[in-house]
């Protein structure tokens, strides 16, 4: 199994984390990444607000870096997954979109490099038995809240990921994990997303009702795979504390991160000193000290 | 209920709109499904259904100023469920593109700002610069001590990175953005 490993740019700051504990756990399971060199940003929702070419492009760059190297492109930010997939769709639907890009690159793309998300790789590729016999230290009944967002699931014409409104991927590796996977109604709600900083307002207001939500089916943690989710879940919970008086301590945790404890990898390598809300009780629970 | 003011700011943007979106607003019934699964619409004035609605009824400029305009999260969740397959996001989309093009008032909280400066820092470095964008930002907005207790323990944690990002092919992101200045004239 090799594949072309697109980190994104968040993977360099506030998901190091989500890049440490995927290289981790692919080392683990025999996945072989490659970086293709010279990586450059998919524009996120910056560019698709702004412009076509723009949105269209910035991911095409990269998909060509990847093609020249001959192998599927594997990404586990859920924001840069859909920027990717949605440019291929435009470019090998619309040739007027092609040729912008043509013009843009410097080069023809087809829209034909494969993009999987790190799920898709573990689920299909890699298989739940194989990661069920890898799994060293269980979840212990851990009970999680299995969190998609937006990016992963739409739009589903073009991302075939799961079912749209009830996904299970998380859950399926959860499970197989040990942990319980908890039956909540927020799977697919938006935490903001892009908003946490020019509108702050409507961040803390989704993601307080998200949190809300995990709380009262009695979540230990909330499984996240989108790195804007991570964060702003993560990040919101003190603002949403000192707006409404309560006291939620839920950890937000990469799905990636769970698996490496689960395979055996010491909590540091996988990032878990990096989350602000900590996860002590997550690490108690694999009997994993902090 | 939707009201269209007389004062109709210009010519209805019905057909730029459904140029840059490829979406045709007629087929649009009302069913309202769109509304129902926004997420923000209960915090605007106004939802995506009458969004559509007003501009299948010729609304001009005066859209580009609606706050769900800029206050939607691009989760689309209206295109996922819309039984007509609409792709209200992209309507959405092409109404702040417009808006951008045509240098509508700011609305609260500035995400074009935000995204200009989100990607200035791309251009720059060919991948985006958290710190670098989070300061252009709060400079322009003026609200310079928003979040600013989250950032020693986030770069206590290295939950965020102090310098700018290297390695990433600058010489072809330059060349995309200088292309798309190219396609919008001289006001990019």
């Amino acid at each position: 199994m090799r594949y072309a490993y697109y980190p994104g740019c968040s993977a360099e700051s506030t998901a190091r984390d989500m890049h440490q504990s995927t290289l981790a756990v692919a080392r683990a399971l025999g996945i072989d990444l490659v970086e293709p060199k010279g990586w450059t940003c998919c524009g996120a929702t910056a560019g698709h607000q702004t412009d076509r070419l723009l949105a269209v492009s910035l991911p095409a760059a990269n998909l060509t870096k990847v093609q020249d190297l001959k192998l599927d492109m594997m990404v586990n930010c859920a924001a840069c997954y859909n920027r990717m997939k949605v440019a291929n769709h435009e470019i090998s639907s619309h040739p007027t979109v092609r040729k912008g890009v043509r013009e843009a690159l410097d080069r023809d793309y087809d829209g034909s490099v494969k993009v999987r998300h790190l799920l898709e790789v573990l689920l299909e590729d890699v298989g739940l038995p194989a990661i069920k016999r890898a799994v060293k230290r269980p979840l212990n009944g851990l009970k999680v809240a299995c969190y998609y967002g937006c990016l992963l699931v739409r739009p589903p014409k073009i991302l075939k990921f799961d079912d749209p409104e009830n996904p299970t991927s998380l859950d399926r590796l959860v499970t197989a994990m040990g942990g319980t996977s908890l039956e909540w109604p927020s799977k697919v709600e938006c935490c903001g997303g892009g908003l946490s900083l020019s509108r702050t307002d409507v961040v803390v207001e989704l993601t307080g009702s998200i949190i809300d939500m995990a709380a009262s089916v009695g979540a230990d943690c909330i499984a996240v795979s989108c790195p804007m989710c991570q964060v702003n879940l993560d990040l919101r919970q003190q603002d949403i504390n000192k707006q409404t008086g309560k006291n939620y301590q839920i950890p937000i945790v990469y799905i990636t991160q769970l698996l490496g404890l689960c395979l055996g990898i010491g909590p540091g390598e996988l990032g878990f000193n990096k989350l602000m809300v900590p996860a002590a009780n997550v690490l108690e629970k694999v009997n994993e000290r902090a | 209920m939707i009201t269209i003011k007389n004062k109709k700011n210009g010519p209805g943007l019905k057909s730029a709109v459904e140029e840059i979106s490829g979406v045709d607003i007629s087929v649009c019934f009302q069913c309202k499904k769109c509304s129902s699964g926004c997420p923000v619409a209960k915090l605007t004035k106004s939802r995506p259904s009458e969004i559509m609605r007003q501009l299948h009824l010729g609304a001009g400029n005066e859209l580009l100023e609606n706050d769900l305009v800029w206050m939607c999260a691009s989760c689309e969740t209206c295109s996922a469920r819309c039984p007509m397959g609409i792709d209200v996001a992209a309507v959405i989309d092409a109404l702040r593109r417009l808006a951008l093009e045509r240098g509508a008032s700011k609305q609260k909280g500035n995400v074009s700002l935000f995204n200009r400066a989100f990607l200035k820092t791309v251009e720059t470095f060919g991948r985006s610069y958290e710190i670098g964008m989070i300061t252009a930002y709060k400079i322009g907005t003026m609200k310079l001590m928003n979040d600013t207790e989250k950032f020693p323990a986030m770069l206590k944690k290295g939950k965020i990175a102090l310098l700018p990002p290297r390695g990433g092919d600058r010489k072809t992101v330059k060349r995309i953005f200088r292309k798309f200045k190219e396609s919008k004239g001289a006001q990019a």
